[in-house]
């Protein structure tokens, strides 16, 4: 274990929000992150020295923006295991990356008889998407239910995947429980019973622990969102296997995206203009590859390490507490910085608003993952959830909250 | 956000309408029934009313919430029972201001009874929907609807 661990990974003073309020325990990344003042000082940096119009303008500043924006995505690229940046589209986050795909690819190339395939513990963006492709296109929708462990049934995937499957779509980490699936198993299946299928992965909940490799994952689509590993809200990638764009129809139409607009018809742009219709988030790239600077300074294998600490730690805690039932996996090992749980007989709202009294920031509710729950048979549940800036001393915050709650609830 | 906040929204009364919620059944008889649902945090209850000549002769519920929904519904029963159909859409209306804080004086106001308990609610605006589901519910079964959500204009403000 590293001598730093007991602290956190980054410094709270890297992070302006929590430096500002010392007393906040903020356990709440997995719905979005705490940005590095580097990150910060990225976006400033733009609109200050370099911003204009990029693609657009015959001068040097525009030049230098469209220079900005270029490298922005190589460097999110690099971050993630991408060697052909070109495939990495910017978009709003993992929620417009599956809308891009399931739109554009998915009504060219879905029809009556072909059937989609998602699992049981899918995030509603990975999810809703591909339900609402299957009823337009007349497709079969089926779901991956959990095994009695409570993981991804791989058997049945392995069933309902075939010859008529268009589109498997999955998470690489789930964002209600923190398990981590066996992507390379998973890939194989869809490999060996449909080879003609997408291979969908939702990358949001491990880009920011993990260190991804997207290019050795060997999926077709892969998306995820900037706010969650420090970069800006509005900003995020999906990355498309290149056979697979060149074949796609755009997702919007408008400036940038074409090549030449005739009269009654249209040519498109090259990789990536072809998906990225109109002014792009140029700040955004720029305060997205700033994040990843920041995390690559970290080590993305630290990140996990310390998380992996830090879960072990408040599994641990709140399991020794009477009445609580920590969800999901047993170790700390297969699943990222996430700790669902509930309490007997106490309603997870009533815990967050409990636990935000002491300061302890945490999710209640369903996790954008109904059809998960239902499966759980659990209408909510609470959710606290750690990333570099987190410590020890914030499980023992929380540990003492959860207590408290307890207490306060408790009664004859 | 300082405990003595969290004292007033968790009241002996709120939390003991939560432990032993009264009315929690469904009505067989029920001259009408509506479902509350909260889609931001899935929460969802109904409410089944028997009137009688314009009076409320019944009422129950059940449903899944938190502490403040469930209270807030259990007290609800109890507050209308009785009632002419006036009166209820009177108090359905001082509890909504009474919940958002609209109107701190109904904090104090003898007539709520122990719906008062209540007005720590309007410090948590993310907890506002909780308390004012039951109510929406009842309101739609009056009113002849089946299906109310927490998403109308009139608490669009806050989220639970
Ligand atoms: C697993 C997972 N997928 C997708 C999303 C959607 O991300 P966003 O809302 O940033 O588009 C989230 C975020 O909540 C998530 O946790």
């Amino acid at each position: 274990m590293r001598a730093s661990s007991p602290v956190s990974l980054a410094k709270r003073a890297d992070f302006p929000l929590l430096a500002a309020q010392p007393k906040l325990v903020y356990l709440d990344s997995a719905a979005t992150a705490q940005k590095p003042a580097s990150v910060l000082t990225a976006l400033e940096t733009y609109y200050s020295t370099v911003n204009a119009n990029p693609h657009r303008g015959a001068y040097a500043l525009s030049a230098a923006a469209t220079e900005a924006y270029h490298d922005a995505r190589v460097r999110v690229a690099r971050f993630i295991g991408v060697a052909d940046a070109d495939t990495l589209i910017f978009v709003r986050g993992a929620t417009e990356g599956m809308n891009l795909v399931a739109t554009a690819w998915g009504r060219a190339n879905v029809q009556r008889g072909d059937n989609i395939v998602v699992t049981r513990m899918e995030h509603h963006a990975n999810f809703v998407p591909w339900q609402q492709l299957a009823l337009a296109a007349g497709a079969e929708f089926r779901i991956v239910e959990l095994d009695a462990s409570g993981s991804v049934d791989l058997a049945m995937m392995k069933r309902l995947v075939d010859s008529r499957t268009k589109v498997v779509a999955f998470g690489h980490v789930s964002n209600a429980l923190g398990t981590i699936h066996p992507v390379a198993e998973i890939v194989s299946i869809i490999r060996t019973g449909a080879p003609q299928a997408l291979a969908v992965c939702d990358g949001a909940q491990a880009v920011p622990h993990l260190a991804v490799s997207v290019d050795g994952l060997g999926v077709d689509v892969y998306a995820f969102s900037g706010h969650k590993i420090g970069g800006p809200m509005g900003i995020g990638a999906v990355i498309v296997r290149r056979a697979i764009l060149e074949r796609m129809p755009p997702y919007q139409f408008g400036g940038d995206m074409i090549e030449w607009v005739n009269d009654y018809e249209t040519t498109w742009n090259v990789l990536p203009h072809k998906f990225e219709a109109g002014t792009p988030n140029v700040s955004g790239a720029v305060g997205l590859a700033a994040a990843c600077d920041y995390l690559d300074a970290l080590g993305m294998e630290m990140v996990r390490e310390h998380e992996v600490l830090l879960t072990t730690a408040a599994m641990r805690a709140l399991a020794e507490l009477p009445g609580v039932t920590v969800h999901g996996t047993a170790t700390a090992e297969g699943r990222s910085g996430v700790v669902s749980f509930s309490i007997a007989d106490v309603h997870p709202h009533d815990v967050a608003t409990s636990l935000d009294a002491a300061g302890v920031c945490v999710r209640a509710g369903h996790h954008c993952a109904q059809p998960l729950m239902r499966a759980m048979k659990l209408p909510a549940t609470t959710r606290a959830s750690f990333w570099v800036y987190n410590t020890l001393e914030d499980v023992a915050a929380l540990t003492r909250a959860v207590r408290a709650t307890q207490e306060r609830f408790a009664g004859v | 956000m300082a405990d003595a906040a969290l004292d007033a929204l968790y009241q002996e009364v709120i939390l003991d309408h939560n432990r032993r919620p009264r009315n929690f059944h469904p009505m067989e008889h029920a001259s009408c029934s509506a479902d509350g649902r909260n889609p931001n945090c899935g929460d969802q209850l109904t409410v089944w009313l028997r009137v009688d000549d314009d009076v409320v002769s019944d009422v129950s519920f059940q449903g899944q919430g938190c502490a403040i929904s469930k209270a807030s519904a259990s007290m609800m029963t109890d507050a209308i029972k009785g009632k002419s159909r006036g009166d209820v859409v009177q108090l359905y209306e001082k509890v909504h201001k009474l919940v958002t804080g609209e109107d701190p004086a109904l904090a104090k106001d003898k007539e709520l009874g122990s719906l008062r308990a209540l007005s720590g609610v309007s410090k948590f605006p993310m907890r506002v929907k909780c308390a004012s589901l039951s109510w929406h519910a009842m309101k739609a079964a009056l009113d002849g609807a089946s299906v109310v959500t927490t998403e109308g204009p009139e608490d669009a403000r806050s989220a639970s």
